[in-house]
């Protein structure tokens, strides 16, 4: 596509683009920036491919754009009533409607032809240094490193924006918002530089899409079936997308973070990942305190629990239950260990209450005690120990 | 089948019994009745464009209910949950309540006049065509206040997530399916009248291009909307029936909704803008006061379009996923509809070379059409090849793109035959500065909202957002502004134009456009109750 290189030189050579300093030579930073009026700069090759069709596209349409409605406005300057101009009658022109269907016709096999290329590349998922499930969930993304390096760590990853960046309706934000608002999340997917990342897609609940501008991709995560996608990031850098199929209440919140590190700084993420889980994994047999499970409790309760029980554990009426004053949150706990495992459909509700059961069992046990011990809640099995959750589990 | 002279006396035995025996040359009857049994196809066709402008209020109150919470980032004024209800059913309210509708108002009213048929084929399905209406108005109206609220799975009611909703879905799918209904007993009835009643002399290739691009329209109708009633029919049995059509726990597939949804989706938006193809192609050579360069070729295009209309659906759903030859067929089809299309931007411009022109209201809007629906042409090129539209596929590029189609095409198509045919209508004539203030702000604000979606598409904003990014901020205030700017506009044409221009005004003559051309200008404005009771002579 090298025409399509000259021609984007040239453009970017034109007097209009040099003087909108947010077209020109886009800067690599893997987010959107204020102004900008083009897309992100691309950091893969396919995302670069896109870039310069997205060009060669432009400037095909503009020429063509500037002729036809050349002509028009010329015609409607010159050709008026007012002016004393008398309608010609003339129609029908058998070569010159031959001409315009054929002309246009090769200028769309002209685009064509690029972009089949790219389509073809972008299609092609073989030979992977490694292989990342990513499943999307109301409203979170899950990601498991499924083969090469890591292979085994997997994880959850919410949006990190505070609730107090985003205010709610007549509650003004009481935090000022940072530049990577709804843009950030608390657990980052880590990948290597110049590496081909295979990527396959899932939910669990409804369609989600996973995006990430800079790297050309954007795939549905379908529930009950795989896809899969590839990117091999160029740069070293983050990289940050959202979720872009509309998936309920809280779709404008669930971002994708990629953060792309060399070789070794990958190794030695892999590394302490895996101590992390492998730290994680002996929870069960501890017994923990009342209180050590109330703070872990209020966190989990923060990241997954919020956006539809609310913070104030009062749901939303009609849409989603209450927690406060809830029968099975002050009632036999084993109930409430089981709805967390495996999700609730009551039938009193439009959407049911998923099953949790990827959450550690440290947080399980953890945000259950958390739910008995707070607000009005005074459960008689006010604590939870992670071993009965995994006792639950089986 | 050339019984339009028995249609035509049995549509003059029919009317007394309808209406004050004594009068029945040109009265007819008055007040609610006159409206509840309307057969007259001028009374449904007003009938039908009061519904379409009451929609396009109610549809506007939604959309800048949108704008005012994306007027800044974070959540000021509406929950989450709510907004997605509003953009479902702005989605809703103006594809299925008012474009449509408004087409199918000015066929009612335009196409017996335009080809010399007393009335509409069938009058009383005619009538009952339009009182589906309202019922799915007030089902959708209702909608807002059951326990969940209304649909909030997008307008296009995609699987699973459709399958969470409350009971709004279901109302949502009862009105789609009476509107549905409703669509394809107009088209069954526009398909008759064109097939069957024309005057004698008037050939299919005689035709006005209004009557060619309807005929064509209602036949992409009767083919799709039983397919929009299959997908939303298989929706509801799996949300109380225990089916799984869409859902693959049960051995079902998400995707295959949207297949069968596009199926209907893609012709549905050629049904939107074929109408309004005519009503241009009729406007332009009346204020060039030239023939339409092309007529034959505008017809065959038109049918083109109409054909491919129905092998590119998948290219809404590049990103599900799609093996690489689907993906390379439905870009290859895709792209090809620029050809025919290409051919009619091409003719309209060559009507207009070397023309007398003037520049009255309904030209200002018929060029308005061209110029920024070509924009929005331009843009569905773009988003045709795969790549790119895998880059921008659920972005506000594609709100953009669609509103450049659609509210720079159909609904300023819809605003040029207003004021080139409303003289006929009402019998006055519209204030000239009153049109021209009303053109020049749509256009302005217009493409004030619409053309920073582009940037925003591109710098990767998803669209069905309640919240975004700050560095999106500028552009979404700037589209905030337009969009009250274009809504004032509506509401200026509404109690500015079209009210007073029913309410009186300057005397319309027959014919009060000099290089108008058509056997509706042989009728006095306004026209008679009835009209071309004996058939006219076309030569």
């Amino acid at each position: 596509m090298t025409y399509a290189k000259r021609l984007h030189a040239f453009m970017l050579g034109l007097a209009i683009t040099a003087s909108i300093p947010a077209m020109a030579a886009p800067e690599l930073i893997g987010r959107p920036v204020e102004y900008q009026l083009n897309l992100q700069a691309p950091a893969t090759q396919i995302a670069s491919e896109i870039y310069d069709l997205h060009t060669w596209m432009m400037v095909v349409c503009v020429v063509i754009f500037v002729a036809v409605f050349g002509v028009m406005f010329y015609s409607m300057f010159k050709h008026r009533r007012s002016l004393g101009h008398k309608a010609a009658t003339f129609h029908e022109s058998t070569a010159v409607e031959m001409a315009w269907t054929i002309v246009p016709f090769l200028i769309v096999i002209g685009m064509a032809l690029p972009a089949t290329k790219t389509v073809v590349a972008m299609k092609d998922t073989s030979n992977a240094d490694l292989t990342i499930k990513a499943t999307g969930m109301q409203w979170k993304w899950g990601y498991d490193y499924l083969k090469g390096e890591g292979e085994g760590i997997g994880f959850l990853s919410n949006l990190s924006t505070p609730r107090a960046q985003v205010g709610s309706p007549g509650v003004l934000p009481t935090e000022v918002r940072g530049e990577n608002y709804l843009l950030e999340v608390d657990n980052e997917v880590v990948v290597p530089v110049n590496k081909k990342v295979r990527l396959v897609l899932t939910a669990n609940d409804v369609i989600h899409a996973w995006s990430i501008p800079a790297f050309g991709v954007k795939q549905d995560a379908i529930p009950g079936f795989v896809r899969d996608t590839w990117f091999k990031a160029e740069k070293i850098g983050t990289y940050r997308g959202q979720c872009s199929e509309l998936c309920g209440k809280e779709h404008a919140f669930m971002p994708i973070v990629v953060k792309v590190v060399s070789a070794a700084d990958y190794s030695a993420w892999v590394a302490g990942k895996k101590k992390e889980m492998a730290a994680l994994a002996e929870d069960p047999s501890k017994v923990w305190t009342i209180d050590e499970l109330k703070i872990k409790g209020e966190k989990v309760y923060a990241a997954n629990c919020v956006a539809c029980h609310q913070a104030g554990g009062k749901g939303v009426p009609g849409a989603f239950a209450a927690l406060d004053g809830s029968a099975v949150v002050n009632g036999p706990k084993a109930e409430q260990i089981n709805i967390l495992l495996n999700g609730q459909n009551s039938g009193k509700y439009p959407s049911q209450m998923p099953a949790w059961k990827q959450l550690s069992d440290a947080d399980v046990a953890a945000v259950i005690t958390f739910t008995r011990n707070n607000w009005s809640n005074k459960a008689a099995e006010n604590i939870v120990q992670p071993a009965e959750v995994l006792a639950a589990r089986k | 089948m050339s019984t339009s002279t028995v249609d035509h006396a049995h549509g003059r035995a029919l009317d007394p019994s309808h209406g004050q025996a004594h009068d029945h040359d040109h009265g007819h009857p008055h007040g609610l009745a006159r409206w509840l049994f309307a057969t007259n196809h001028k009374d449904i066709g007003t009938l039908y464009m009061w519904f379409a402008i009451a929609m396009l209020m109610s549809g506007g109150v939604l959309a800048l209910m949108i704008r005012t919470e994306l007027f800044r980032p974070g959540l000021q004024f509406f929950q989450p949950e709510f907004f997605n209800q509003l953009t479902t059913m702005h989605g809703i309210v103006m594809v299925f309540g008012a474009i449509m509708p408004a087409f199918v108002g000015f066929a009612n009213w335009m196409i017996p006049l335009q080809v010399g048929a007393s009335d509409m084929a069938f009058a009383r399905m005619n009538n009952f065509s339009f009182w589906l209406l309202p019922p799915a108005a007030l089902l959708l109206t209702v909608s807002f206040f059951v326990p969940g609220g209304a649909t909030a799975a997008g307008w296009t009611l995609y699987a699973p997530l459709s399958t969470q909703m409350g009971p709004g879905m279901d109302l949502a799918i009862f009105a789609l399916h009476l509107m549905g209904a409703s669509s394809i007993m107009g088209s069954i009835n526009i398909v008759v009248t064109i097939l069957n009643m024309r005057a004698p002399g008037m050939t299919l290739m005689k035709m006005p291009m209004f009557c060619w691009t309807w005929l064509i329209t209602a036949y992409l109708l009767i083919a799709v909307m039983p397919v929009l009633a299959g997908a939303i029919t298989m929706t509801l049995t799996d949300r109380h029936f225990g089916t799984s059509f869409f859902n693959a726990a049960g051995g079902g597939d998400p995707v295959m909704y949207q297949h069968i949804f596009w199926f209907f989706g893609h012709p549905e938006v050629y049904i939107m803008i074929l109408p309004a193809f005519g009503i241009v192609s009729q406007i332009l050579p009346a204020f060039a006061r030239k023939p339409l360069f092309g007529y034959a070729s505008m017809v065959y295009a038109t049918a083109s379009i109409a054909i491919l209309s129905f092998i590119v659906w998948a290219h809404h759903m590049f990103a599900t996923g799609m093996p690489v030859t689907s993906q390379l067929f439905f870009m290859y089809a895709t792209m090809l509809i620029a050809v025919p299309t290409g051919v009619k931007v091409f003719n309209w411009v060559a009507t207009m070379w070397k023309g007398s022109m003037t520049f009255e209201t309904p030209m200002l809007f018929a060029v308005g059409f061209i110029f920024v629906f070509t924009m929005g042409g331009f843009t569905g090129l773009i988003l045709a090849v795969t790549p790119i539209d895998i880059q921008l596929q659920d972005t506000y590029y594609v709100v953009a793109h669609f509103h450049y189609v659609l509210v720079a095409g159909s609904l300023f198509a819809l605003f040029a035959g207003f004021y080139y045919w409303s003289p006929k209508w009402t019998g006055h004539m519209y204030s000239e500065f009153r049109g021209k203030m009303h053109f020049w702000n749509s256009l302005i604000w217009f493409n004030v909202t619409f053309f920073p979606m582009h940037f925003l598409g591109l710098a990767g904003m998803p669209r069905r957002y309640a919240d975004y990014p700050a560095q999106f901020t500028d552009f979404n205030m700037l589209a905030t502004i337009g969009a009250f700017g274009f809504g004032l506009s509506q509401a200026y044409f509404l109690f500015f134009v079209v009210i007073p221009t029913i309410r009186g005004g300057a005397k319309a003559p027959a014919k009060p456009w000099d290089g108008a051309e058509g056997l509706e200008w042989t009728v006095p404005s306004p026209a008679p109750f009835h009209t071309f009771e004996t058939p006219p002579l076309v030569k």
